[in-house]
């Protein structure tokens, strides 16, 4: 046996050395083929509510083209089951729950499909989403993904807690730091709530997309993380940002330690940053407000950007069928499909005039104006590469910094900088 | 004599045979068989894994599709010297070192007195082996939920010692945390390990008891003088797997304290192992952290067996 084992883990080793790296489908060949395809649909019951009539819909049509759609198996995170499912070459035709920031990684395994592939593809998207589509685009100049729908964060705010602690409960004064501060330090001096807003201070990546990052878009005017190969978070307005969280977290206005429910919703906190999918969470829990996030100097409320929150459609490389899943995107994101995925969920397609496309339903259901009129400036991560680890090293240091105040943010954010430069470029 | 040759001859060939085949297959193949699905078992779950982490540490290596062309050049000690300059790598050594520090001599020492107390106990005995084993089949998501309710803030563990409570408290204070999950950790794992001494104890003769009850020893000099070098081959056993549940450290800084925080305090190798290598996509780099953590633990499985089982 001494001798049977190595002799039997050589080979394997250098099996495992050539895995799967060779090769290369006929892309032309499966770009034109048409039969039946597998869709994922996010678990989020709303989604898969409105996943299933589209997919019945348009099943009833197509009897030699039909999809198949189940949910995205569950995993510690949607992208590392897709990461894997990439690697494993079992991905489905289509995922209805791509996050832009997963898309360069995904890319780079190969795993995605360049929609610019199939005939109109580009004018379909930018002609759909405007001018926001660019934001979109990978570094090559195609779109691995189709913007599907956005949930740009406000401030939700509830309504009792802030008359409890002696705020206006319908026109709150929260457009600037110092008003924000001002509101924060009386519903914790009052007592109106435990905390004032309760940002998960956890260490994830992702954190910063519902603390840091809304912020900095609107004091930016819209800038990204990393524009041009370069941070742009290293700078007065980052700093700015920063410095105001880093206050927030000081005075014990927002609270360092994780919560393991939704403080909004527990009542545990009297502020929430968030998109209108929680407008039918909360429902009736909560009554809330909402107001867009505070700048510095108090910009117009129809000035502000903030983050978009968006999950988009991507086609991946696993797909045989691909003509069938082009067509499919367009279906599911027609006019019709956007307008059932709006009234069903809440959430925003990334379709340009929102408003004006879907008057009725915004008559008919005012809460979701606002987040409409946001929807129109959001601001989405950077498609770069690294973009985890850009994000991550982002996020060690805020904590380290604004959170837990182990190192001054200057400091923080200048050495964050440098080292997302280098991801930036590639290396 | 040309018939006697001739079978000498025959003979000598059989026996030849049988001699490569015993060579090559042992004395009893029907055992290679027996041993074989466990054989293969541990080659597809173990061994290629281990081998592929190997190859992978050594190359510019990320996951990619089936039939995507993709360059895995080789790197040298790129991946390892990226390892051991990385400062979150080394702050996660620096913490799993404070967790064994913590976690062994502390199951080893609780477990043997539990399991000791527990081998004499009549009364209750069946109930509390139970109560110690149950931590130990509970799925961690769940105990470590009830944790995080008994040590937040504003958790009971808090409200017990009032002015006495950290600030901050334990789960975000950089200097409790890690200790912390070694406690959770011996809390959780200690019913397995009272189970590895229960067994112990059961081989230990009454007579060595009662030879040293009759030269007069006290019930602490049975314990010490007795006990404790009886049960030598377990207490490596426990050592050695205690060693392996912190190199494998993960569920607890992940959930317990969010990530590995506060500030990376509680970051495990094996965190970083998953945040670098599924998350940011760099396996390569995580496989050489996890090639360098498998020779840590082997390094102190080794000292450890050495020095606990030496005359």
């Amino acid at each position: 046996m001494k001798r049977f084992l190595p002799a039997l883990l050589l080979p394997l080793a250098l099996a495992a050395g050539c895995d799967g790296q060779s090769g290369g489908g006929d892309a032309s060949k499966a770009n034109a083929a048409t039969g039946e395809i597998t869709v994922w649909l996010s678990n989020n019951q709303e989604e898969l509510a409105w996943g299933k009539a589209m997919v019945d819909k348009w099943n009833s049509a197509h009897a030699d083209q039909k999809i198949t759609a189940q949910e995205i198996p569950a995993g510690k995170t949607s992208e590392e089951v897709i990461g894997a499912a990439i690697t494993a070459g079992n991905a489905p035709c289509l995922i209805f729950n791509t996050a832009p920031a997963a898309v360069p990684g995904f890319q780079k395994q190969g795993g995605l499909v360049a929609l610019d592939d199939f005939d109109g593809a580009t004018k379909y998207i930018t002609d759909r989403t405007g001018a926001t589509a660019t934001q979109y685009k990978s570094p090559d100049g195609k779109f691995y993904q189709l913007p599907w729908k956005s949930n740009p964060v406000m401030i939700f705010y509830n309504k009792d807690v802030f008359a409890k602690a002696g705020l206006d409960p319908e026109k709150p004064a929260l457009s600037t730091y110092d008003e924000f501060l001002t509101a924060a330090r009386k519903i914790k001096s009052s007592g109106a709530a435990p905390a004032a807003i309760y940002p998960a201070p956890s260490s994830e990546f992702f954190q910063s997309w519902f603390d840091f990052y809304p912020l900095f878009a609107a004091e930016t005017d819209g800038k990204q993380l990393v524009q041009d190969g370069k941070a742009q978070f290293n700078s007065p307005e980052g700093q700015k940002v920063a410095s105001f969280w880093k206050t927030l977290y000081d005075e014990g206005l927002a609270p360092k330690e994780q919560y393991t429910g939704d403080s909004f919703a527990d009542q545990k906190a009297a502020m929430a940053i968030v998109g209108p999918w929680a407008i039918s969470v909360y429902g009736s829990k909560v009554k809330w407000g909402a107001v867009p996030v505070p700048t510095s100097t108090g910009k117009p409320a129809d000035q502000i950007k903030t983050f978009s929150d968006a999950k988009n459609v991507a086609m991946y490389s696993a797909c045989k069928n691909r003509a069938t899943a082009w067509e499919v995107m367009k279906f599911a994101t027609s006019q019709e499909q956007d307008g059932e995925l709006l009234s069903k969920t809440g959430q925003m397609p990334l379709r340009a005039n929102l408003q004006t496309t879907y008057p009725d339903y915004f008559t008919k259901n005012p809460a979701y104006t606002q987040f409409a009129a946001q929807a129109a400036r959001t601001v989405e991560v950077p498609n770069v590469p690294n973009s985890v680890a850009i994000w991550q090293t982002f996020r060690d240091a805020y904590t380290q910094s604004v959170i837990f105040g182990k190192q001054p943010v200057n400091d923080a954010l200048s050495g964050a900088g440098s080292k997302v430069n280098q991801l930036a470029g590639g290396s | 004599m040309t018939t006697a040759r001739a079978d000498g001859v025959a003979g000598g060939k059989v026996r030849g045979s049988r001699g490569r085949v015993t060579t090559v297959l042992g004395r009893h193949p029907v055992g290679l068989i027996l041993a074989a699905p466990y054989a293969v078992y541990l080659a597809v779950i173990f061994a290629y894994p281990f081998g592929f982490a190997v190859w992978m540490s050594f190359h510019d290596y990320f996951f990619a599709a089936p039939g995507a062309v993709v360059d895995t050049p080789f790197a040298g000690l790129d991946n390892y010297r990226a390892v051991v300059s990385d400062p979150a790598v080394r702050k996660s050594f620096w913490n799993i070192l404070v967790f064994l520090v913590i976690n062994v001599p502390l199951t080893t020492a609780l477990a043997l007195v539990l399991a000791n107390a527990l081998n004499r106990a009549v009364r209750a005995r069946m109930f509390l082996r139970i109560a110690f084993y149950v931590p130990y089949v509970t799925a961690s998501v769940a105990v470590v939920g009830v944790w995080m309710f008994l040590f937040n803030s504003g958790g009971l563990v808090n409200k017990v010692l009032g002015p006495l409570a950290p600030d901050p408290s334990w789960l975000v204070n950089e200097t409790l945390a890690m200790p912390l999950i070694a406690i959770f950790v011996t809390w959780k794992q200690l019913g397995f390990f009272i189970l590895l001494y229960l067994a112990a104890l059961q081989n230990v003769p009454k007579e060595l008891y009662e030879a040293a009850s009759v030269d007069g020893a006290s019930a602490w000099q049975r314990f010490w003088s007795v006990t404790v070098p009886a049960v030598r081959p377990a207490t490596a056993l426990v050592v050695i797997l205690a060693l392996i549940t912190g190199g494998n450290l993960f569920t607890e800084p992940y959930l317990l304290t969010g990530g590995g925080g506060p500030n990376g305090a509680s970051a495990s190798p094996v965190l970083v192992m998953y945040q670098r290598g599924l998350q940011q996509g760099e396996p390569d780099f995580a496989a050489a952290l996890g090639v360098l953590l498998v020779i840590g633990v082997l390094i102190l499985s080794y000292l450890s067996r050495r020095f606990i089982e030496r005359d």
